[in-house]
């Protein structure tokens, strides 16, 4: 348990080459931005995803926050950590699109109210395992992404922060405006619906004829 | 503490989180070893959490990285220019702020008129009154005639002091012999009067046009 709270808390701090870069970006090697940026570039991209649910409008707007980064790497302080302030931008980006662009969205506005009761899970397959070539394939992926598409706004939102851009709770709160009793509430839904929409499928199809690494856990 | 199926649903994000205190931990534990429903709930929300959280498993459009790294080129390139056409007027405005000190249109020069190209140079020699020509857009102002006007449609006349306060340049060909330095004396003149006489043909020029 205590390496797996290591995994979610670690703050990864930024790697010496990513401090430098910064510092030579702030001093205006504006060429050198693209390498700072590049390895957090699908993660700008999924954030913006899971807001905007459009890949047209998530990729303009990956740029944009990217540019918006570019243009105030000046105010970027070394107390937080880049990505974590990259990817904000990029939630506010993305939240400024969605309103301005709310009435030509295909997505119905979801009542944001919490779920009132528990969420029981449907599904008890044992889904103990994953092989590691299963995430080498694109099916794999494809899956994934369905099952996200299909969560509620609200749910997704906090998961892709939280599980997939690596921010903290009180971070994905603030990023979103809501509070962190909310976040816990919808993160917990959303890892639990998740489950259940994956776990059968795992023991019934996509990856069931790969072979398992016995003894091997994934955490 | 004992905790039943329901609680630990609740509670199982918080869990995986760290974020229950010891008690209901130590419980939640004991729930987990001896209810295989629970213990399976518990590694697919841990496999769910780690699959996500790998970020190959991100599928991004073809072509993303690049279309996102030709965007962040161009607006680099667009940043620099800015940049060194700023650092390169800083010298040249504030040596022009110097030198022009002792000239008696040294006032008209530290009014706040930036230098338009960042090929300025001063323009101490040039006489003040000599005719010149700007074109629309350009930078630079000529001896009416020089080849290297811009725009020769859209030409006016003016004196070199006004052109000078206005932002404008010399044009290094057209004035070169006024740009040299005071070891290399001219016969001011001569050039004033093949100037003028320009001047006027190109005027008369603008007018029949």
């Amino acid at each position: 348990m205590a390496e797996l709270n290591a995994v979610l808390s670690n703050p990864e701090q930024g790697s010496t080459r990513e401090q430098e870069l910064i510092a030579q970006v702030q001093r205006g090697q504006t060429e050198l931005f693209y390498e700072l940026v590049r390895p957090y570039e699908r993660r700008v991209y999924a954030a913006a995803l899971a807001i905007l649910r459009n890949e047209t409008d998530a990729e303009d707007t990956a740029q944009e926050a990217m540019l918006k980064a570019l243009a105030n790497i000046r105010q970027f302080r070394a107390e937080s950590r880049f990505s974590t302030w990259l990817i904000q931008i990029t939630v506010n980006e993305a939240l400024m699109r969605r309103r301005r662009e709310r009435t030509r969205m295909t997505e119905a506005i979801d009542d944001q109210r919490d779920e009132e009761g528990e969420y029981v899970p449907r599904d008890f397959a044992d889904w103990r395992e994953i092989p590691s070539e299963a995430l080498e394939r694109k099916e794999v992926r494809q899956k994934l992404a369905q099952a996200l598409a299909s969560l509620d706004r609200k749910y997704r939102e906090v998961f892709v922060l939280r599980d997939m851009e690596q921010l903290n709770i009180q971070e994905t709160a603030e990023a979103l405006g809501i509070s962190v009793a909310s976040v816990k509430t919808r993160l917990l839904r959303a890892r639990l619906m998740l489950r259940d929409l994956l776990a059968g499928g795992w023991e019934q199809g996509w990856f069931s004829r790969l072979p398992f690494e016995k003894g091997t856990k994934p955490w | 503490m004992v905790v039943n199926c329901e609680r630990v649903w609740k509670e199982i994000s918080n869990y995986i989180e760290g974020d229950v205190d010891a008690g209901l931990r130590a419980a939640m534990d004991d729930h987990f070893r001896s209810c295989k429903r629970c213990t399976s709930v518990l590694e697919g929300a841990r496999n769910v959490i780690r699959l996500y959280g790998d970020e190959s498993m991100i599928e991004v459009p073809s072509g993303f990285g690049q279309r996102l790294e030709r965007r962040l080129a161009r607006e680099a390139r667009v940043r620099r220019r800015t940049w060194s056409t700023w650092s390169a007027w800083l010298v040249p405005v504030a040596a022009l702020a110097l030198i022009a000190g002792g000239l008696r249109w040294a006032n008209s020069l530290t009014v706040a008129h930036p230098l338009q190209s960042e090929h300025a140079q001063a323009g101490h020699n040039i006489p003040p009154d000599l005719p010149v020509v700007v074109s629309a857009g350009a930078k630079e102002f000529h001896v009416a005639g020089c080849e290297f006007i811009h725009n020769k449609d859209k030409i006016r006349t003016l004196t070199a002091k006004e052109a000078i306060r206005e932002g404008y340049v010399p044009c290094v060909r057209c004035l070169r012999k006024y740009l040299q330095t005071a070891s290399a004396p001219h016969d001011s003149k001569e050039s004033e009067a093949d100037t003028s006489g320009n001047s006027e043909e190109e005027e008369e020029r603008d007018r029949g046009q």
